[in-house]
């Protein structure tokens, strides 16, 4: 590339970002297209302004005391000491809860988990008690003064043995309780998949271990709230990706009526899943508001993010293939062990409590399929649902092309092959998977091949041969995983009784300026940008002319928020019918102003004109204000240009990509660098370009992490081994390639611009493609798996014959 | 924000009042230099000192500076300083492989020679380095200054000849003719703590036979150096075979754990595969230099 150089001083406007061509005024979209992120300027100079940023007036801090043992029962709490020191105002236990019923609180999946420990502490880095002070320091501090009693439990920590007959039981305080099981799950057709496996002629067994990690945001969880005693007001700043949903359920907990809540989500420094549950912090610090009659600001430190809140994965899978000797998929079967933690806090829609595991099925057709989750308590932080996962397909799509390369090796066919030969066909869709979903769109060879196209697959394989002569060894991995994003329908979905649809408000003020307000949350994903391009698009009024109003539940309708790739499908829908509904409602008006009727217009980006006469037109701008002014407007059409709806889905979007992964490994210490990796993505009617590859540039470096360092380990006491990030290891650009992307358009038939997600896209596909690439890289010397994560030890260990599960 | 225990803190403005705070204060006081291995710790509350002497502003102990035959080091100096000397360089190429794989950028501006050895953690890089190069530690106090070597100086983990009233300014590495050396680690990642390292420096003599060699690994269960495997080199012409048995002398002394970062086979393999390694670069750069 070549850098123009340019005077930073007496330069024309706009001129210094001429080699970017999507900031010049001239290439600026109004609608689709490249476009740099309206919000960036605001975190670039310091702007932004975080949970841990809100100081407000009288404001006390408060810290939490954790649990130093992950099982154990609690014999006594002595907080005498702690009260008196210095700055402090009020240490909270969990008997100080329990007349306000608030120990215990609902979690996302209809379990409980403890506030603070009444009778027992569950896990390591579980809250027991909640210091209240004048500052954070003199908060801390005070920890240290609390005398906790413990009898120290033994522990379940190996989720396999989480459900023998002599394990201890974690969950002795639900009625009836004797052993730590929480539900089975199963999708597709038990007896038909065992008959095609008892004809087919090769089938493979293979486990695969999908370890537990973390989603680790740079900006740690948090809350302030702000009660006022007088009129009964919460307001509550939280690090939450779903403000409204936040709101209900803090209502309905804590007695709080939801109109006397206020909600707001300033800035959020990375979600990823991470904040979509309710931390036992956010329930004191407003209790903290309550008790102390002062504002009280929570926020952990690394630490306690790292080891208390939503972790991901930790699925034991035992998957089963059976094809044809010459590669035809006749059935799959999984056979998942699911570690749930202390609390059952997995977040998925109520029907789905193994998330969306129904996507094993993958990318092919099968005879048949049969999936069976089985999850259980360990004494391990709750959560489950988390990091970028799309409700577990993340697992799904993992499973099965992890299997499908197993078979490849087994038949000794080439992968892409293998794939290319059982791929769903364009004209199969809307194709019902089997286990319960149906796909709505996809070209998935046409995908395929311009990826192997564009990484050079035959040339790639064939060094890989001059490679293997000489004893390097070179690994190509692919994954093609297929997504089902944007939930859902209300009536199969909801969380805790909400069903999933999100509302958008649409506002053009007399001077064509707009505000549109949507109910999901960004924390990174351009909201701010390609919503505002949205609305561009949908009815011609330039980006830089329309706020995006979000995060604050005075401000914005209800809806269910940012998770599972769910913004633009949900959201994004709603905004461009909204969008459409005020364009209509121009079309009147302009009629009125053409005084011509309706039908006899039509629309250009940004103007209604009289059919044939495109001279005789009015602006959006004009309409806006003739809207606002004093002309006599239609029967039924008020003084406005606003409009809001709620979007329903019919169905789930489901974005595809084809990931290819070329790794070498140093035959003498096991270290796997990731020489080149590209991703070729559909994810249907593209916005904002630019923001997609951001996306996926953020998810492949997540699918670097999971691959090769991340892991939360514990010993075999329960103690946490990543509670740090020395300890919990997240990539950096040191171990990332240079992105290579890709894509193809194949447009969601039932979205309303045809758009599918893409916010999780790489994170669920990438992983696979990874491992898959180390272990053909390793199959000369006859390795037919590995467990992430492909650590330089783990790998030398695979080399040596001697492959360990990291769980 | 992970916050540490209290402590008071005190920015000395001379090496002299510097070792005057750490008398009147005794073991409750801590220097702190560049502060990458201690504040981590204080945040995590493992170390809990009373007091911080800051010798930060100590710039008469920042150089690195050539004296006759030897390279002096200031206890002061950055990670960074020492990663971009061109003396060091082509002096010592070792220490400018290990400086590159110490943690990171951030890190490396902060973090000082005198920090990490003093630190003595296992896995610390610039231990071992020291170590290769029969490095000397110029420790000082109140009432004068005392030499040691590397071996006398490192006690153990997280412990030094450095006592409480003492401080480290100044390491003196022996610049020796017909001699080079290299270092080898593996990581998790970038910025990651050793898995296992090793570096190694060979003399050559006139006759290309190996004079003199060291051999020493890094946070495999050995400090100091691995004088078996040296032992099999000395006199001897350096051919594949023999490079190879000190690899595997070296593999037998290491005496590492199995943690999250490998398992005991995995590390000793590598103590004896990265040995191996080191000491072929080490010798090609020593013949170079003849040449
Ligand atoms: C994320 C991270 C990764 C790292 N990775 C590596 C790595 O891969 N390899 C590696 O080798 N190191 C690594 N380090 C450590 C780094 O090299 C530190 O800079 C070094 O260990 C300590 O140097 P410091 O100047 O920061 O010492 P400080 O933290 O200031 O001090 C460390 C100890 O030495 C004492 N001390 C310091 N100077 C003197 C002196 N002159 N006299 C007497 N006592 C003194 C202090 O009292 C303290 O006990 C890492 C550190 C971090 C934070």
């Amino acid at each position: 590339m070549t850098l123009v150089e340019e005077p930073l001083v007496g330069a024309e406007h706009g001129r210094l970002h001429d080699h970017n061509p999507a900031a010049a005024d001239a290439d600026r979209p109004i609608g689709f297209g490249r476009l740099q992120r309206k919000e960036d300027p605001r975190f670039i100079r310091g702007q932004g302004r975080y949970t841990d940023d809100v100081v407000l007036p009288g404001m006390l801090h408060g810290a939490i005391l954790r649990a130093p043992v992950a099982h154990a029962r609690i014999v006594s709490i002595d907080t005498s000491e702690a009260l008196s020191r210095p700055g402090v105002r009020a240490v909270l236990t969990g008997k100080d809860l329990e007349p306000l019923k608030l120990a215990w609180i609902p979690t996302l999946s209809y379990d409980v988990q403890a506030v603070l420990a009444t009778d027992k502490v569950r896990f390591q880095g579980q809250e027991v008690a909640f210091v209240i002070a004048d500052d954070r320091y003199a908060a801390r501090d005070a920890l240290e003064s609390i005398v906790v009693d413990y009898d120290v439990l033994p522990p379940v920590v190996d989720l396999r043995h989480a459900l023998d007959a002599d394990a201890p039981v974690i969950r002795d305080d639900i009625e009836g309780r004797a052993d730590n099981h929480i539900a089975d799950w199963e999708c597709g057709d038990e007896a038909a998949t065992r008959a095609v496996f008892a004809a087919a002629d090769v089938v493979v067994a293979q486990e695969i271990v999908y370890p537990r990690v973390h989603p680790a945001p740079m900006e740690t969880c948090g809350a302030v709230a702000d009660f006022n005693a007088v009129s009964g007001e919460l307001t509550l700043y939280e690090t939450s990706q779903a403000p409204h949903a936040h709101r209900t359920i803090i209502a309905m907990v804590s007695g709080i009526p939801e109109h006397k809540i206020h909600l707001i989500s300033p800035d959020i420094g990375g979600g990823f899943g991470n904040k979509v549950g309710i931390y036992p912090g956010y329930v004191l610090a407003i209790v903290g508001s309550i008790v102390t009659g002062h504002p009280v600001k929570w926020m952990e430190d690394r630490s306690e993010n790292l080891m208390s809140t939503s972790f991901a994965r930790d699925y034991i899978m035992q998957g089963e293939i059976a094809a044809t000797k010459d590669g035809r998929l006749l059935g799959i079967r999984a056979n998942v062990l699911a570690d749930h933690g202390a609390f059952n806090g997995t977040a998925q829609p109520t029907k789905y409590p193994a998330g969306f595991f129904n996507l094993f099925p993958g990318s092919y057709t099968w005879d048949a399929v049969y999936g069976k989750v089985t999850s259980v308590y360990t004494n391990k932080a709750p959560g489950g649902v988390a990091y970028a996962c799309s409700f577990r397909v993340t697992e799904a799509s993992y499973f099965v092309e992890r299997m499908i390369d197993r078979l490849a090796l087994e038949l000794k066919m080439d992968p892409a092959e293998l794939r290319l030969k059982n791929f769903i066909r364009p004209e199969q869709f809307p194709y019902d998977n089997k286990a319960g979903f149906e796909y709505d769109s996809g070209q998935y060879e046409k995908t395929m091949r311009h990826a192997m196209g564009l990484i050079g697959y035959d040339q790639l394989r064939q060094e890989q041969v001059e490679k293997r002569a000489r004893g390097e060894l070179m690994g190509i991995g692919i994954s093609f995983f297929t997504e089902g994003v944007g939930a859902g329908p209300r009536k199969h979905m909801d969380i805790l009784g909400l069903g999933m649809a999100d509302g958008a408000e649409l506002r053009i003020h007399p001077t064509g300026k707009a505000v549109v307000r949507i109910s999901v949350q960004s924390q990174g994903q351009a909201h701010e940008t390609t919503f505002a391009q949205i609305v561009a698009e949908e009815i011609g009024i330039p980006p830089e002319d329309i706020e995006v109003v979000h995060g604050d539940t005075d401000r914005t309708p209800f809806g269910l928020g940012t998770y599972g790739s769910r913004s633009t499908p949900v959201s994004g829908a709603a905004v461009a019918l909204v969008t459409r509904k005020v364009r209509d409602k121009a079309r009147l008006i302009a009629a009125a102003m053409l005084e011509t009727r309706p039908e006899d217009l039509e629309w250009a980006k940004g103007r209604w004109f009289v059919k044939g006469d495109p001279t005789a037109s009015r602006t959006i701008q004009e309409i806006a204000m003739a809207a606002h002014g004093t002309m006599e407007l239609p029967d039924g059409v008020d003084g406005n240009l606003d409009a809001e709806v709620t979007y329903d889905p019919p169905n789930l979007t489901y974005p595809y990509g084809a990931y290819f992964c070329v790794t070498d490994i140093d035959r003498g210490t096991g270290k796997v660098t990731v020489r080149r990796f590209l991703a070729v993505d559909d994810c249907g009617t593209r916005i904002n370009p630019m923001v997609i590859e951001g996306q996926v540039h953020g998810g492949l470096t997540d699918g670097v992490g999971m691959a090769l360092m991340e892991i939360i380990e514990f010993d075999p006491e329960g103690n946490n081994l990543g509670g740090s990030f020395m300890d919990y290891l997240i990539p950096t650009a040191m171990e990332v390639p240079d992105w290579e992307t890709g894509f193809t358009v194949t447009p969601s038939p039932h979205h309303p611009i045809g758009a599918k997600g893409i916010g999780e896209s790489a994170t669920v596909g990438s992983p696979a493609a990874i491992v898959n690439s180390v272990i053909d890289a390793l199959s000369p010397l006859g390795v037919t798996g590995i467990d992430m994560p492909c650590t330089p030890g783990r790998v030398w260990d695979a080399m040596q014959g001697h492959a360990t599960p990291p769980i | 924000m992970q916050i540490p225990a209290p402590f008071e803190y005190a920015r000395a403005t001379s090496l002299d009042d510097a070792i005057a705070l750490l008398t009147r204060y005794g073991d409750d006081a801590l220097v702190v230099a560049g502060g990458h291995s201690l504040l981590p710790m204080m945040k995590l509350r493992l170390a809990r000192p009373d007091w911080l002497i800051d010798i930060n502003e100590l710039h008469e102990l920042d150089y690195v500076r050539r004296h006759g035959d030897e390279l002096r080091i200031g206890a002061l100096a950055r990670h960074r300083t020492l990663l971009e000397s061109a003396e060091i360089a082509a002096l010592f190429p070792i220490m400018t492989e290990a400086e590159r794989v110490v943690a990171d950028p951030i890190v490396r501006n902060r973090g000082t020679i005198g920090g990490s050895l003093c630190q003595a953690d296992p896995a610390e890089d610039l231990s071992t380095v020291c170590a290769v190069l029969g490095a000397q530690a110029v420790i000082r106090s109140a009432t004068g200054e005392r030499v040691i070597g590397m071996d006398e100086f490192h006690q153990g983990p997280y412990e030094t000849a450095v006592e409480f009233n003492e401080i480290l300014v100044e390491v003196r590495i022996p610049i020796r003719p017909r001699s080079s050396s290299s270092y080898e680690k593996v990581e998790r990642r970038v910025g990651d703590w050793a898995v296992a390292a090793a570096g190694g420096s060979v003399t050559l003599a006139a006759d290309g036979t190996i004079e003199d060699a060291a051999i020493g690994v890094t946070a495999v269960g050995l400090s100091g150096r691995v004088t078996d495997a040296e032992a099999v080199l000395i006199g001897h012409r350096p051919t594949d075979a023999l490079i190879t048995e000190a690899g595997r002398m070296t593999s037998a002394a290491v005496d590492p754990m199995t943690d999250q970062r490998g398992s005991v086979e995995y590390k000793r393999h590598l103590a004896g595969e990265l040995t191996q390694r080191v000491l072929k670069r080490a010798i090609a750069r020593a013949r170079r230099q003849e040449a």
